[in-house]
């Protein structure tokens, strides 16, 4: 096996697809937050009998985060182009393939927070209603704090599932980490950098889950500290 | 007198009206999935009049936790009306019925604090979600936790708290807006015995000092004797007996009432005497008669009378003097000779003296 990897035009391949999957990994997590944090809420409390009812949305909704969960990735971003298009003006790079990975992510991470909004003892919303809170005052005060420990796990979780999937849109010219091992490493028959473009992004991961065990322990106050 | 750090008692209202009114109440469960609808209190008319501590005791699934949450509108009745210091919850919907629950506090059996909180920070829960300026906050959260003894446990989580001062914070929550009625559905039945009763004594001072009127649900009449004025008793969605503690519990009309009192003091019978009793005559034994003495009574040496006026002796087999709601009451079980012309002089003798008895059975 050659050094070649430790070369410096090497090591700046690597670094500057590392920023681009950050930048990517980023800003699709950011807008998939946004958009997933407020459906995961309404998917918990939107069912008959809850304090949002509204049966027909819920189940609507849910047929549309199935739905897009259940289309493999690689399909989602050759499905959406033309809306990618609309959106970013292009439909390669990196840019590009913030669009896609936003809307894989932000169904995941509703269903991922719906369930941890269900897990927050039924008890607790029963004293705010008898406080006289509002369901806005209930999400508010009670829901998202209360499950703030397993919703910032759901983020991780979702984050660390970002790192793979914007390895993939490498496949589709999506820039990064990705694109630079198939380009490189299979493309070009060097072995070395899809190695290198591996081990960045098992640290990436370790990283990142570490620091979001790290963050869910701190918030949660039901354990004991010493 | 820093008005900053008091904590006002609630102010009298001049009227004979009840802080709380059930007017022939039913709630019935609608019918879901493969159950039928279930019909969870029937009939219900109750009042608990101002400042004073009702107690409803009930078996599990006769319909306390229903008849308590009508009160502040966590259930609206099937039919009737539940009427709070003069409005109708049953009515109410929205922001309305939200400010109506702000003057109704509310604590629970199993505390439903906010893990995420700290004891100050569930106290100030109800204050921001009323909209309260965090000065006043501040202001009114530092005397209730100083009411309820945990001044040093401020800043501390739920998770870092005993039962007991768990159920102090939630307390202390629910006094926060100043209700003038508070709601306690099994507050202690989580607890052990001596904690219990330390939070039953908090209860017990904050009715007295702060005026507040409380409807209080259990399944021991323990709970009933250490702090409520008024029990009633319910039973598959229906009050079955209902009354002044003491009139109850020394002279309890309905046998589910009985039940509950098996176990209190001077009812239990020694084991000796439990094991041999029998329900049928023992020709040659003795009945089984329980003596209860009310009030004045309560001391009169009517033993010796029997003896010395009737010629008639008595064994004793257990007794004891007691306390409830304040006033005195004995209960007395003796042996009396079967034969039926001895036991009904001995009856009548005690029924002049205004006594009550009964008869549990005999003994060989
Ligand atoms: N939300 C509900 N839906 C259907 N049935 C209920 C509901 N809540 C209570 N019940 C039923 O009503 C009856 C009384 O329940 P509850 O008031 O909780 O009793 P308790 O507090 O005395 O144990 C029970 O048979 C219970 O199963
Ligand atoms: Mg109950």
């Amino acid at each position: 096996m050659s050094l070649d990897f430790l070369s410096p035009v090497i090591l700046g391949l690597v670094l500057d697809a590392t920023l681009d999957t950050l930048w990517m990994v980023a800003l699709s997590a950011a807008i998939a937050t946004l958009i997933g944090l407020p459906l995961g809420v309404f998917l918990a409390t939107s069912g008959r009998g809850e304090l949002f009812a509204a049966p027909a949305a819920n189940r609507a909704l849910g047929f549309v985060v199935n739905a897009t969960r259940s289309t493999p990735f690689i399909i989602l971003v050759v499905a959406i182009i033309p809306f990618t298009r609309l959106l970013v003006g292009t439909s390669i790079g990196t840019k590009a393939a913030i669009v896609p990975l936003t809307i894989a992510a932000a169904p995941f991470v509703a269903r991922l927070v719906e369930g941890a909004i269900r897990e927050v003892d039924a008890g607790l919303v029963e004293a705010a209603r008898a406080m006289g809170a509002s369901p806005l005052q209930i999400v508010l005060k009670v829901l998202v704090p209360e499950a703030l420990p397993a919703i910032v796990l759901s983020l991780t979780l979702a984050i660390v599932s970002l790192l793979g999937f914007s390895a993939m849109v490498g496949a589709v010219g999506g820039g990064g980490l990705g694109d630079l091992g198939i380009r490189y490493g299979y493309q070009r028959f060097m072995p070395d950098v899809m190695a290198l473009v591996v081990v960045v992004l098992i640290v990436l991961v370790q990283l990142v889950q570490s620091t979001g065990d790290r963050l869910s322990r701190r918030l949660n106050k039901r354990l004991r500290h010493a | 007198m820093n008005a900053q750090t008091r904590i006002e008692p609630v102010e009298a209202v001049a009227s004979a009206e009840p802080a709380i009114r059930f007017e022939g109440v039913a709630k019935t469960y609608p019918a879901r999935g493969a159950g039928g609808a279930v019909s969870a209190l029937c009939g219900i008319d109750l009042d608990v009049p101002r400042g004073s501590v009702l107690g409803v005791i009930g078996r599990s699934g006769a319909g306390k936790s229903t008849l308590i949450r009508l009160v502040n509108g966590l259930e609206i009745p099937s039919s009737g009306r539940v009427v709070v210091d003069g409005i109708d919850v049953s009515s109410l919907g929205g922001a309305r019925l939200r400010q109506v629950r702000r003057s109704i506090g509310m604590i629970f059996q199993h505390f439903n604090l906010l893990s995420s909180r700290t004891a100050y920070g569930n106290v100030a829960l109800p204050l921001e979600i009323a909209g309260v300026a965090k000065p006043e906050i501040r202001a009114r959260v530092e005397p209730l936790l100083d009411l309820v003894g945990l001044s040093d446990k401020r800043d501390r989580y739920p998770a870092e708290l005993s039962g007991g001062q768990k159920q102090r914070v939630g307390i202390a929550r629910a006094l926060a807006t100043r209700p003038k009625v508070l709601l306690s559905d099994e507050a202690t039945s989580a607890l052990d015995p001596e904690t219990t009763r330390s939070i039953l004594d908090l209860l017990a001072s904050i009715n007295r000092e702060l005026g507040l009127t409380i409807l209080l649900i259990t399944h021991e009449m323990s709970v009933i004797r250490a702090v409520a004025d008024h029990v009633a008793v319910i039973e598959a969605g229906r009050i079955v007996e209902h009354g002044d503690v003491f009139d109850v519990f020394t002279r309890p009309k309905h046998e589910t009432t009985r039940s509950f009192l098996g176990q209190e003091s001077g009812r239990a019978l020694p084991a000796i005497v439990r094991d041999r009793l029998r329900p049928e005559v023992q020709p040659g034994g003795s009945a089984v008669l329980r003596i209860v003495f009310r009030g004045p009574h309560a001391t009169d040496p009517v033993l010796s009378q029997i003896s010395r006026e009737l010629g008639i002796d008595l064994n004793i087999l257990s007794g004891s003097v007691d306390e409830v709601a304040g006033r005195p009451f004995g209960t007395l079980v003796v042996g009396v000779p079967s034969d039926p012309a001895t036991l009904s002089r001995v009856q009548v003798f005690l029924a002049q003296r205004g006594l009550d008895t009964e008869i549990l059975g005999h003994v060989s």
